[in-house]
């Protein structure tokens, strides 16, 4: 009963980054080339590196990894000049629940991250870059050392880069399991050999990253555009999305719906219209909350639907594009049950170094087992809502703060699902076996 | 445990990827390295990073101890992990890592008495849009079923190594260890084997399929309007 989608909602898509994967063996640097690959570095470096810092903050793109910072302004913040070394990190450690666009791109078109990292590194005058893969990203990871290969041997890498007169070396760094290592700061500890615990800013990575050297993080996604907006101009980028969100994003459709995947379209499209392309939720499922953007974005319900997805409007509606990672649940899913998942995993994560983080999701753990075993209070869910308080704004990374996404945003939609467990009107998910342990 | 010449000289030509100085950041695939020759995190393993980097064995172990990948037990040839985060539990990831853990008999982070299967539960294996997802030494098992999956890890008991959804032939967790620790994959085969499925490409088709294409670029648009002087 999939119904096909209407010419209008089929016009909304828009591949760009994605596009290559059509072509199986576009990892491979021949076929890359014959794609446009490598184009955009050689009309780059007809520029000075800061007119290519100017353009991309005139082309309002914005980076990919969860926060939407104009990238642009980020480059520029590197200080020039200064005789220290400058660094770019590619954040590839793509652990946020739900997000499941980077490893697919890197697998796919490994060099079209390359040729961004090249562009970029010439433009903030990095001589060296690391690619901080996910351990457990494999055939990324795989690919991507290829590539590196690949593009050395043919002179995009190495010394004197195309004759130009710059050196660049860029590393691909694998990972060992930790989501925390996705945050930027905890990303340079563990890239320099220390657990991954969020560093105190300031100072900030741009002037004291890694190895206290002036520093460029940024999202696989936010470097893999980058190319494409070096070819098509900032006017054309800019088209593609809507207003203070410029260009395409990789929509990642998971959950309920008939085909999951990944869903290329400029920025403001609905999850509706999300919806259609994707052939509607799956048979027997009705929509009844999801997220816009992983597990640390606040759940939003069908009354949503037709909220644009781009940054501005998801935050009018109370929550946060983040990564795009639209987990979609029905009708037979369970907001506890979900939440619940969703704090054992930030209590598994959480990297222990603060206290509002290490205790709140341990006890926030314990309570969702209560309360899913049968044996909640109505107390329970203000211990619920007094953690979250101690933990939004007062935990000192990220971690803490998405952690009281899922809690907060599934107690006011859906308390009643809270109390049906606490006053016994709906059978307990967990039995008492499960709670060994846990007390 | 005495570690060769020939592993001693890999590890300095990681600590070499890094600037002078900084050899500390070769810890990460340095462990990698010494599971790629123990199958997991030995004391020995330990001292031989520690003595290396110039760092102390505490200081090491702090760190190994961090991360998830690195093991405080001997695995098996195959980590099979099944993702049980929300979004594969919803889907049924639960009910495969119950299964499996009934048929091996191990739990979590343990590994069959002939030494062969390590099983785990893991978080989010970013391949949500194939979920419930499996992973042996980290190659993609897609949509699996509590029976595929089965199928699967009875397949590796029996000496085969079935192919992965997305991802290389499989080789050993050691062999794969080596790769964690940066070393480029040397079968030719296996870096071109399939990275592709239905969810990866949904949009990218449907676009394709229909004519729909992104609006035409003209590469040779100037990136800054140049004066002209
Ligand atoms: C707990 C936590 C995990 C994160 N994980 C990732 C990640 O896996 N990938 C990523 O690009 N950004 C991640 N981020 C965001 C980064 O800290 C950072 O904002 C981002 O890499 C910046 O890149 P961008 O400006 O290009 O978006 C995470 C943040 C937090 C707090
Ligand atoms: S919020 Fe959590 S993850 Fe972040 S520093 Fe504190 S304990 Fe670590
Ligand atoms: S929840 Fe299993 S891969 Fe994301």
């Amino acid at each position: 009963m999939a119904s096909a989608p209407s010419a209008e909602v089929l016009s909304k898509l828009t591949p760009v980054l994605t596009k290559r994967w059509l072509s199986p063996e576009a990892w491979k640097i021949d076929v890359y080339e014959q794609l446009d690959g490598y184009a955009a570095l050689r009309k780059a470096v007809e520029y000075h590196p800061d007119e290519i810092i100017a353009f991309m903050k005139e082309s309002g793109h914005r980076g990919r990894g969860g926060a939407g910072f104009p990238v642009g302004m980020k480059w520029a913040f590197i200080p020039q000049n200064d005789g220290k070394p400058h660094y770019l990190v590619v954040n590839a450690d793509e652990g946020e629940p739900g997000t499941c666009k980077d490893l697919p791109l890197m697998m796919n078109d490994p060099h079209s991250l390359i040729e961004g990292i090249i562009i970029a590194c010439y433009a903030v005058r990095a001589e060296r870059a690391y690619v901080y893969v996910r351990g457990e990203a494999v055939h990324a990871a795989r690919r991507l050392r290829n590539a590196v290969e690949e593009a050395r041997a043919k002179g995009y890498l190495g010394r004197n880069v195309l004759g130009r007169g710059f050196d660049l070396d860029v590393v691909i760094h694998s990972g060992a399991g930790a989501y925390i290592c996705g945050e930027e700061t905890a990303l340079l500890d563990s890239l320099e050999g220390f657990r991954g615990q969020p560093r105190l800013r300031p100072p900030f990575p741009a002037t004291h990253g890694l190895y206290a050297s002036p520093t460029v993080i940024n999202n696989v996604g936010s470097i893999a555009s980058v190319p494409h907006i070096v070819l098509g101009g900032a006017d054309w980028w800019k088209s593609l999305g809507s207003e203070n969100a410029a260009g395409t994003m990789i929509y990642s459709l998971s959950g309920r719906v008939k085909n999951p995947g990944q869903y290329e379209c400029g920025m403001g499209i609905t999850l509706n219209e999300l919806l259609e392309l994707a052939g509607g939720m799956a048979d027997g499922h009705n929509l009844r909350f999801w997220t816009p953007g992983g597990s640390s974005t606040p759940m939003l319900t069908a009354e949503h639907a037709d909220v644009p997805l781009d940054f501005d409007s998801i935050a009018k509606a109370g929550s946060i594009l983040g990564t795009t990672a639209m987990m979609i649940f029905s009708d037979q899913d369970c907001p506890v049950y979900a939440s619940y998942r969703w704090i054992v995993f930030y209590a598994h994560e959480s990297c222990g170094k603060c206290t509002p983080c290490r205790e709140g999701n341990y006890w926030m753990t314990r309570v969702y087992r209560r309360i899913l075993s049968g044996r909640g209070t109505h107390e329970d869910l203000d211990t619920l809502l007094d953690a979250c308080d101690n933990l939004l704004g007062r935990s000192f990374c990220g971690l803490g703060d998405g952690a009281t996404s899922c809690v907060t945003s599934s107690l006011k939609y859906f308390k009643q699902d809270y109390l049906d467990y606490i006053e016994g009107r709906r059978k307990p998910l967990l039995n008492a076996a499960d709670l060994v342990g846990a007390h | 445990m005495a570690y060769s010449e020939e592993l001693r000289e890999q590890a300095r030509q990681i600590m070499a990827r890094y600037p002078e100085g900084r050899q500390r950041s070769a810890l990460l695939p340095m462990l990698h390295l010494v599971q790629s020759h123990d199958g997991y995190v030995t004391p020995e393993g330990i001292a031989l990073c520690a003595e290396m980097i110039g760092i102390t064995k505490a200081q090491v172990a702090a760190v190994s101890t961090f991360y998830t990948m690195y093991k405080r037990e001997p695995t098996g040839d195959f980590l099979v992990s099944v993702c049980t985060n929300t979004m594969c539990d919803v889907m049924g990831g639960q009910r495969v890592y119950d299964t499996l853990k009934e048929y091996l008999g191990v739990d979590h982070d343990e590994t069959t008495a002939d030494g062969k299967i390590t099983l785990e539960h893991a978080e989010c294996l970013a391949a949500c849009d194939y979920a419930p997802v499996m992973t042996v030494n980290y190659e993609f098992y897609d949509r699996v079923t509590p029976d595929s999956a089965l199928g699967t890890v009875e397949a590796l008991q029996k000496g085969e190594r079935p192919a992965p959804t997305r991802g290389a032939r499989l080789c050993t967790l050691k062999e794969m260890s080596r790769q964690l620790a940066g070393w480029s994959e040397d079968r030719a085969e296996a870096l071109a084997d399939n990275s592709l499925g239905d969810a990866t490409l949904a949009g990218a088709r449907m676009a394709a399929d229909n004519g729909v294409t992104a609006p035409q670029i003209d590469p040779a648009t100037p990136l800054v309007k140049k004066e002209n002087s």
